[in-house]
């Protein structure tokens, strides 16, 4: 059932350790044709590899295990692990949160999986309390090496207490790192570095993200692959406008960058990946270069993450700016189930194009 | 059709071996302790005693901020850690310092902790009492209520598939069981099987909440078995009780893997903490009765002297003795200087991020140019 004697192979869970696995490509061989990848294989593949890497590893939720998880993100991993490492838990976030903090705190790794992070609110205190605070409180005798993962955000058509945005929430508290990937490539890297890192991460995946299929490298199969926690990626180079976004809107914002293009403007992408820490070197270079800023998110927006990038920008970029900060964030009303009115609830890449161009005075 | 009753005829029947007078009780079945044994458990109980006194006097004092004091319930503090091994975890709500005490803290430890000195394990960071040791396999104290039950069956599942031959066990009072981790950790618990041993430690107040007012069943043992939890009732205040209850629960979590629930019945003859005055919402007698009557440092004392174990003159040595310690501990706690600045960045993360960096240097430097804002004395 499971293989606890290789555990004492595996010893510092650290990023060197990747010798005895890997049934993908591990020698840097040249494709004909480039791979694609879905998000939801990214993100399986990436558990599926750091399970077999560390027996520590082990995942809990609600249908991660027989039901092959919700949006099947866990699919397969009850047949290979066995239910002692793919743990179907009681309907309680509170008490499976804590029990996963409790089973980091003893040395395990746990993977906990909220259905959506709506339901995650049931278990702030333990993600806080327990899990965020933990390493300073107790100074550095109980570290949590925990990962909390599942969809964020708005889906489609599932109402106020499905679409809510955490990642202001979560990132603006110190002992917690947020992540937020966009790519497969994003949702490979990002999850394999979050499950090896010793502090508690949260994880912010995108519902209708799961579905959508994107090239991936040869580098990004290898089982070692891994991301850097708080360093951004410039999707997209340009020079006179600067677009910083997360998650599904990097989709918009590149959409946008097209539009943009053709009406001679050219936008510089950037895709946070890491909402905590956040890279604001990289976004204050790239507003160094264009001189023009626009943030863009699907959450609430006042204390959004777009206000924290405005206020750095802002504060370290001030005397670059050729144009005020520009924030589009979702409507200030909980998400209304209706089509029609969800969609205008949230930004567009039309939204994203107009602030674009204000920002280049090229329109009111 | 049968509804089953909201309460059953009978209570609980409560487990106990020593009756009030410090004599065993006939026909009682006990694990027997040692002289040794009981001994070193009488002396941890009356230091715990006289440091909870000199700890609280020194608040009153304004020489420390803060304290809670675990007077009335020695005995299921120290008799539940005697029956422990040194490996099972021990997951504490806030009134069990005397867990860590047996587990050997030193006084000099708890004074350094309360002080938040620079000789703190805990680098001054939470309030006096949150104690916490990695080495005497004691979590440190969190003050938000009952979050240690999920975490407890998180710890045990751990032990479980690691197959360690150690059991968590952990603490929570009677006004904790209403909170919804306490569901969820028992619930859990048995579900997954862990080794978690449950001691609720029902003192009858939490804070000025009597427990008429906080349940309407017959306390906590009951709750038990609707987990389908293996649970005993407990005279709290006979050492012998705890000692024997706790040691068989112990067994029976590791060998069976499974849990168990414990409810001590005790008193909480002190205030809640020094943020309260219990004469406000007690009757005075009420609590005199249970210091003086019914207090379990003298049942056991009583016992123990009986067996010859113990005299007056050993008595008046460790109380004095105890004392001094606990003088010279917090005179010196409070000399010794807070922790330095760089504790003030370290721990937020494994490896400190780059804003935190940015940020201490930037607080270093600020320092070193504007010394006459910051106390004398103040160091990086």
């Amino acid at each position: 059932m499971w293989g606890i004697l290789r555990q004492r192979a595996v010893v510092d869970g650290g990023l060197s350790l990747r010798r005895t696995r890997s049934a993908l490509v591990s020698a840097r061989s040249y494709a004909a044709g480039s791979k694609e990848m879905t998000v939801r294989d990214a993100l399986n593949s990436a558990i599926d590899e750091e399970m077999s890497a560390d027996p520590k590893v082990f995942v809990m939720g609600e249908e991660v295990g027989q039901y092959q998880g919700a949006y099947k993100i866990t699919k397969g991993l009850l047949e290979k692990y066995g239910p002692e490492r793919v743990y179907d838990t009681p309907i309680t976030e509170a008490g499976f949160t804590g029990i996963g903090v409790g089973a980091a705190y003893a040395g395990l790794k746990p993977v906990v999986e909220f259905m959506t992070f709506n339901f995650s609110m049931q278990a702030i205190d333990h993600i806080i309390n327990s899990a965020a605070k933990s390493n300073y409180m107790s100074a550095g005798q109980i570290n949590v090496p925990i990962v909390f993962r599942g969809p964020n955000g708005a889906a489609a058509g599932v109402g106020a207490q499905h679409s809510q945005c955490y990642a202001a929430w979560y990132a603006s508290v110190p002992g917690l790192k947020v992540l937020a990937p966009y790519s497969a490539e994003d949702a490979r890297g990002l999850l394999k570095a979050a499950i090896r890192d010793p502090d508690p991460v949260v994880f912010l995946e995108n519902e209708l993200l799961y579905g959508e299929s994107f090239p991936i490298s040869e580098e990004a199969l290898d089982s070692s692959f891994c991301l850097p926690i708080g360093k951004a990626k410039i999707e997209r180079e340009g020079k006179d406008v600067t677009i910083v976004t997360f998650s599904k809107m990097v989709g918009f914002a590149l959409k946008a960058a097209e539009k943009l293009a053709e009406e001679g403007i050219s936008a510089e992408v950037i895709n946070l990946r890491s909402i905590r820490p956040l890279d604001r070197a990289t976004i204050n270079a790239s507003v160094r270069k264009t001189s023009r800023l626009v943030t863009v998110e699907e959450g609430f927006p006042q204390h959004g993450v777009c206000a924290e990038i405005c206020a750095s920008v802002v504060e370290e970029s001030f005397s670059y700016l050729d144009a005020p900060v520009e924030r589009i964030a979702g409507a200030d009303v909980p998400m209304p189930y209706a089509a029609n009115l969800e969609r205008l609830a949230l930004p567009q890449v039309e939204d994203i194009v107009r602030a674009a161009k204000r920002a280049c005075y090229r329109s009111k | 059709m049968k509804f089953i009753p909201e309460l059953s005829s009978r209570r609980v029947p409560c487990y106990r071996v020593l009756d009030e007078n410090g004599r065993i009780i006939p026909d009682s079945d006990f694990i027997p302790v040692s002289e040794k044994l009981a001994v070193r458990m009488y002396e941890h109980m009356a230091t715990l005693q006289v440091m909870d006194h000199i700890f609280y006097e020194a608040q009153r004092q304004g020489r420390i901020s803060f304290y809670i004091t675990t007077v009335g319930e020695e005995a299921v503090n120290i008799a539940s850690a005697a029956a422990l091994a040194p490996d099972d975890v021990v997951l504490p709500q806030y009134r069990e310092p005397g867990v860590l005490l047996w587990r050997g803290f030193t006084l000099q430890e708890f004074a350094n902790q309360c002080f938040g000195n620079k000789a703190d394990h805990g680098k001054g960071r939470q309030m006096p009492v949150h104690y916490g040791s990695n080495r005497h396999s004691y979590f440190t104290v969190s003050s938000p209520i009952a979050t240690q039950l999920p975490q407890a069956a998180g710890v045990g599942y751990s032990l479980k598939m690691e197959k360690k031959n150690a059991c968590a066990v952990t603490f929570i009072g009677d006004g904790g069981t209403s909170e919804g981790d306490f569901h969820a950790g028992l619930n859990f618990a048995a579900v997954m099987e862990a080794p978690v041993v449950f001691i609720c430690r029902n003192n009858g107040w939490a804070i000025s909440t009597h427990i008429s007012e906080q349940f309407r069943s017959d306390g906590i043992v009951v709750k038990g078995q609707a987990y389908g939890i293996r649970s005993i009732r407990v005279d709290g205040n006979d050492a012998l009780a705890i000692y024997s209850a706790v040691r068989s629960a112990r067994e029976m979590a590791v060998k069976e893997q499974r849990p168990v629930l414990i409810e001590a019945m005790t008193y909480r003859v002190g205030h809640h903490s020094t943020s309260d005055d219990s004469t406000k919402y007690r009757a005075a007698d009420e609590i005199q009765y249970w210091k003086m009557s019914r207090n379990p440092v003298n049942r056991f004392r009583k016992w123990v002297e009986d067996n010859g174990w113990w005299s007056e003159e050993d008595e008046s040595k460790l109380r004095s003795d105890a004392r001094k310690q606990l003088l010279q501990a917090i005179q010196a706690a409070e000399k010794w200087e807070k922790p330095p600045l760089t504790e003030l960045f370290s721990d937020v993360y494994d490896v400190k991020t780059k804003n935190l960096e940015e940020q201490e240097l930037g607080l270093k430097e600020l320092v070193e140019k504007q010394p006459q804002d910051y106390p004398p004395g103040f160091h990086i």
